[in-house]
């Protein structure tokens, strides 16, 4: 049991911190009142504009510069999402386009975004695999401590992984206190719930609501990065992301908006999304590993349906989640 | 007085909204150490000219002078740093945050929930709040909201309190330590203003009254150097005769009949209590109060879209079978064949939709009429037809938008769909509410000529005038509960205000 | 009490926004136009940047991709069909002011209804019964894919895009595990096309062309919905819902009830498009089936205004963008996903036009006071 554990926690960990990213992302957005169904997309262009970055340095240059070569890819994820970001909120912000249908759309086009540039390159290295691998750059983002190997299971559960693993966390820690221990946090907290009365209290909406979905979305391009360049070695392949972006979506309402849950909640559902590789179906029976691979929507599904039944105040979504603001229409 | 500085000085102070002059010129003086109640009646201007010292409005002429300084007041946060706090009758409150976080919202600087705290305790502990810091607004009764508010205000240091209706929504009891508290923040030198219509508040609390009656100030003096019928009669004024017609009631009977309702609203606090009453048919009843006193849960109640908690509603039919409709909805009290029509105060959110055209707000009702699938779209069209000749409807076609017409064509739209399905019974709330004269008369010719076909007619009014020379009988709600019903043609206006500003009534007479 | 409002906001000094009253159609209509128009030239300069052609002959390529053959065109024309008789389900529910974007669920369970009925009574009964059944099974099972959110939101308020949402999961799993369960030949993970000597479970072909079906359906429910919005009582009701509960309430409507009835209407539509992809066009099922149009039919729905008729042309508009940046994918060397991006920046470009259509900008005199209105 305790060898299976510890083969099976660090996986649940790194399935689940792409999926860390995106939810506290969506949480800072969700939190202003602003539903962005366009995280799926902002993930893959996050993990496209990365790839693309370190491609360019990678073929660019003889010898790399360590600090260079996490600075650059994280610079461009970090301005590719910012950009979706502000898309979005000049959509449903600014010129009050509905949310739903704006974020349904940043999601097409993001995938979209991501799988022809990532198919572009593919073709570019004129590989045999259709995929891309930037194993050089990917080293030094999964590279973990160097005594991490010889703490036995201590090094394993705690210290394998790379420094996004860890940095995802704090953002996330960090996100819980940015919202409940600051008076931005509080005034942002406010505009989700009620924009009329955070408006009418001096609290500037617009500003507080761009600034959250930008930040929101920045931080779930990073899950896109750290999936790319850690948990898949630096291996781009179209559509290999798959559905985690809605998955993130999802968690965001496990965790009732709350992004110190979210840390917990996400390895959970990593191990939730892995589980089925370790429920024993036999080799006649591969179809139940389908089954399985419900469990976390199914989940999902039943808490949301009862934190709904229970209507207890603080586990409700922001008030105002989805609606548009405009102060002349009270 | 002349002893006292003058606080607040507004000079001439006019606003106008579109062809409504809400506030005519008006000179007014508060002072620090005392409590001033601004009265007058609905519409009188009394909020609109607190909103220009609070910065919601801005004056179209006049100047305001703060301890005797001149200020322009563009914006709430102005207001507040000249020491002006607002309390609203609608609770600017989030619900989901805590005393202290509503509290210091949009204040700057490093948050230090536990420094607040304090302050706040230090503020209650002052003048007598029971305020916990730690609970959140919707686990708060609506007195503890409204103590929020006053503590809000406090916090951010402002020493001229307005109050809007402050005791509307609270219990005696909870006036009562209201008052406490204003006294003891008057005591502290703060100069506190509130807006209510109760006589015996105004008694009871204010130092000086000052009255508006129609956008114009009319007068203040001392409180303890007049009295209630003086005062009643400067915030009513002489009576005005509009000679409405008013047809004899013929063969009045019974036609509902209220006994002993009582109604909560969601917060649990009770908005009707043990209402008694009987609407006859061929009869106007009138049925005065001032706002929020329980007229939308009472009308409501009888059209089946309020929960009641206790009572019974009756409606008798000619040959005097009773049918119960408490506790049914509209479709089933249609369903026994009652015709009852409701014209509803809100009249776009709820009476009418506003981004439908007329005939089809007209198939409202009658749209499920036969047994086809598909709605008939024929006789709504003729309806909206006939009702925009009839009525007179400014609109610049049947399929117009209802939102796009003016406010008084919208009601003559949702009255004409209300009377064409022929009631036995019609309730309506407010019916003239921003309506122009001639407008206003074409309503209250078409209640008559409901009358007279033997319809029980209940108009929730607020316009005391009108409800005199229209009504036969006027019912007198104050806090939820029957203060009193009048024959209106043998009672003036006075008489009906004096029993609108008290609770309980005394004897209730039939 | 909305348009009436025409206040000065502080905050803005140069202009404002002020909610239109109305716009003239025809007004409207030139916006949206001017709008695809800009897309599609921002389209043809990106196509530019990033292959080098001349930006006409990606225009060129495009229409050729869309309508450069009969069998092109028949196929263009089918997706579109799919297309739209998913929009066309979604429709009643959005007018209700219900966020379906299930539909993708709803499809797959739908076509997996009928699939399940093609695989177990093979041989077992007639052909024309075996149809009857994937009929029942599939719209019903569509109906219980709309049911269950509906039903969640009627009782206890549950966010019904978020529901929606997982319900579409919980349905790809449901496929996934019936593919491999009945995976032909073992191992490969593939149904692949069912019954192909029987041919039992296939839709008939109309008038010889295999395409025609889907066509004729979606024409069929095109008017049918048409029709059902604008003249039944029920379609009436729906509106009201989604105007005004509170006047639904006045007059008697049970909320509640009229969500669950259009949902399952809803679901029953996506369940007949589910039928249509296996029965009639594609004879397998995938977990990729419905192809994402679940969530590109809510796109088409909205930008239609929930007009079925409108519908039509921008389905056609979405397939003809998809197929036309296919088409230049393929000639010149580009990803597939190319239409994605282009697809992408033409819906941006239709929401972004909406504002104009809805607002207009206000320039302010210099000597206006600024104030607020009162809450």
């Amino acid at each position: 049991m305790w060898s299976f554990l510890l083969a099976f926690i660090p996986r649940a960990i790194v399935q689940g911190i792409p999926l860390l990213y995106g939810c506290t992302g969506e949480i800072i957005t969700e939190k202003s009142g602003n539903l962005n169904l366009g995280i799926p997309g902002v993930m893959y262009v996050g993990a496209i504009s990365g790839v693309i970055g370190s491609f360019v340095y990678e073929n660019g240059t003889s010898r790399m510069n360590p600090f260079l070569a996490i600075a650059i890819p994280m610079f461009c994820c970090l301005l590719g999402s910012l950009l979706m970001g502000l898309l979005y909120c000049f959509l449903t912000v600014t010129l009050r386009a509905n949310q739903n249908v704006t974020g349904l759309a940043m999601t097409t086009f993001g995938v979209g975004f991501g799988n022809f540039f990532g198919g572009s390159l593919i073709k570019l290295v004129d590989s045999d695999v259709p995929s891309i691998a930037l194993s050089a750059t990917s080293s030094y983002f999964s590279k973990s401590l160097p005594f991490a190997e010889k703490l036995g299971w201590f090094g394993k559960l705690f210290l394998s992984y790379g420094f996004l693993a860890y940095l995802g966390v704090a953002i996330a820690l960090a996100a819980s206190y940015f919202l409940n221990r600051t008076r931005k946090g509080l005034h942002l907290r406010a505009v989700g719930e009620n924009p009329n009365t955070a408006d009418a209290a001096g609290i500037n909406v617009s500003r507080y609501k761009y600034a959250a979905t930008c930040v929101g979305c920045m931080i779930a391009g990073l899950g896109g990065l750290y999936y790319v360049m850690d948990y898949a070695c630096g291996v781009w392949s179209n559509n290999a992301f798959g559905d985690r972006g809605w998955l993130s979506i999802a968690l965001v309402i496990f965790t009732i908006w709350r992004p110190n849950v979210s840390v917990l909640a996400s390895f959970l559902f990593g191990g939730l999304y892995i589980l089925y590789l370790y429920i024993p179906t036999g080799m006649e029976h591969m179809e139940y590993q389908e089954l399985y691979k419900m469990i976390p929507y199914v989940v999902t599904l039943v808490v949301l349906v009862v934190t709904s039944m229970r209507s207890k105040r603080e586990n409700q979504p922001p008030a105002s989640l989805g609606l548009p603001y405009f102060r002349e229409e009270r | 007085m002349e002893t006292k500085t003058a606080a607040v000085s507004m000079r001439n102070v006019t606003k106008t909204f579109g062809s409504v002059v809400a506030n005519d010129k008006i000179s007014l003086d508060i002072y620090k150490g005392e409590i001033l109640a601004l009265l007058g009646e609905n519409g009188s201007g009394k909020t609109t000219l607190l909103n220009m010292l609070s910065g919601i409005y801005f004056p179209d002429e006049g100047q305001i002078f703060i301890n005797g300084k001149e200020e322009v007041i563009r914006s709430p946060k102005d207001a507040l740093q000249l020491g002006i706090g607002m309390v609203h009758q609608h609770f600017k409150l989030i619900d989901v945050l805590s005393a202290t976080e509503n509290i210091i919202l949009g204040l700057e600087g490093k948050l230090n929930i536990k420094e607040a705290s304090k302050k706040i305790e230090e503020i209650c502990d002052k003048y007598g709040f029971e305020v916990n810091p730690k609970q959140k607004i919707y686990d708060m009764s609506v007195s503890q909201k409204q103590t929020v508010e006053i503590v809000k205000v406090l916090y951010r240091g402002a020493d001229i309190l307005i109050l809007d209706e402050p005791t509307a929504v609270l219990t005696p009891q909870e006036s009562e330590k209201l008052f406490a508290v204003l006294r003891k923040m008057r005591d502290d030198g703060k100069a506190i203003v509130i807006i209510t219509h109760k006589m015996h508040e105004v008694e009871s609390l204010s130092d000086r009254v000052a009255v508006l009656r129609g956008g114009k100030y009319i007068g203040d003096m001392a409180t303890r150097d007049t009295n209630v019928t003086e005062m009643t009669n400067m915030m009513v004024g002489h009576t005005v005769t509009l000679n409405i017609d008013r047809p004899d009631p013929v063969d009045p009977k019974p036609r509902i009949e209220v006994k002993g309702l009582s109604v909560r609203d969601e917060e649990g606090f009770l908005k009707l209590n043990d209402v008694s009453f009987t609407a006859n048919s061929g009869e106007i009843l009138g049925i005065a109060g001032i706002s929020g006193c329980g007229q939308k849960e009472l009308l409501e109640a009888i059209a089946g879209l309020q929960v009641t908690e206790s009572g019974t509603i009756a409606y008798v039919q000619d040959d005097g079978n009773r049918e119960m409709l408490i506790g049914k909805d509209p479709l089933k009290i249609a369903e026994l064949g009652v015709s009852l029509s409701f014209v509803p105060e809100d009249r776009l959110g709820m009476g009418l939709v506003g981004n439908m055209d007329l005939t089809d707000n007209m198939m409202l009702r009658s749209f499920r009429d036969g047994r086809s699938p598909f709605a008939n779209r024929k006789s709504p069209k003729e309806l909206a037809e006939r009702v925009v000749e009839d009525l007179e409807v400014v609109t610049p076609g049947i399929t117009t938008p209802v939102r796009r017409l003016s406010g008084g064509n919208v009601q003559k739209v949702l009255v004409g769909r209300e009377i064409a399905s022929a009631p036995t019974v019609l309730l309506t709330a407010y019916a003239v509410r921003g309506l122009d004269i001639n407008s206003s008369y074409t309503i209250y010719e078409l209640l008559n000529e409901q009358k007279k076909k033997g319809v029980a007619v209940i108009f929730v009014g607020e316009d005391l005038d009108v409800m005199v020379e229209l009504c036969d009988r006027i019912l007198v709600l104050c806090g939820g509960e029957v203060s009193g019903i009048v024959d209106a043609r043998k009672t003036d206006k006075n008489e009906v205000g004096m029993l609108m500003t008290r609770v309980g009534g005394g004897e209730k007479h039939e | 009490m909305s348009n009436a409002m025409k206040k000065e906001k502080k905050r803005e000094p140069r202009f404002h926004i002020v909610k239109r009253e109305s716009l003239v159609w025809y007004k409207a209509m030139s916006i949206r136009v001017i709008a695809i128009l800009l897309a599609l030239v921002v389209c043809g300069i990106i196509t530019t940047i990033t292959t080098g052609i001349n930006p006409l002959n990606v225009y060129e390529s495009m229409v050729a991709g869309a309508f450069g053959s009969t069998r092109k065109t028949w196929i263009t024309f089918q997706n579109t069909s799919i297309l739209l008789l998913i929009s066309l389900a979604l429709t009643p529910a959005f007018k209700m002011k219900f966020w379906n974007i299930g539909g993708e669920g709803q499809v797959l369970i739908g076509g997996l209804a009928s699939a399940v009925c093609m695989i177990y009574l093979e041989g077992k009964v007639p052909n024309a019964v075996m149809i009857l059944c994937m009929i029942i099974a599939s719209i019903g099972a569509g109906m219980i894919w709309g049911l269950i959110p509906a039903l969640f939101k009627a009782k206890w308020n549950t966010n019904e895009t978020l529901s929606t949402l997982m319900m579409n999961y919980i349905a790809t799993q449901l496929v996934a595990f019936f593919v491999i369960l009945e995976e032909v030949p073992k191992g490969s993970g593939k149904i692949g096309i069912i019954n192909q000597n029987s041919n039992s479970g296939w839709l008939p072909q109309l008038f010889g062309s295999k395409y025609l079906l889907a066509i004729v359906v979606a024409v069929i429910i095109t008017l049918f919905m048409a029709i059902y919005l604008r003249y039944s009582k029920h379609g009436y009701e729906i509106n009201v819902v989604g105007e005004s509960e509170n006047t639904a309430r006045y007059v008697g409507i049970k909320v509640e009830k009229v969500i669950i009835r259009t949902m399952m209407l809803s679901g029953a539509i996506c369940g007949l498009a589910g039928l249509l992809l296996v029965g009639g066009i594609n004879h397998t099922i995938t977990t990729t089936i419905a192809g994402g149009e679940g969530f590109t039919a809510v796109l088409v729905s909205w930008m239609s205004k929930f007009n079925p008729f409108t519908m039509i042309i921008s389905s056609l508009l979405i397939v003809f963008m998809e197929r036309g940046a296919g088409e230049i994918s393929t000639n010149f060397g580009l990803n597939h996903s190319y239409s994605d991006i282009l697809t992408g920046i033409i819906l941006f470009f239709i929401i972004g036009c909406e504002f104009f259509i809805s607002y207009q900008l206000q320039y302010c005199k210099k000597t206006e006071k600024s104030g607020k209105e009162e809450a």
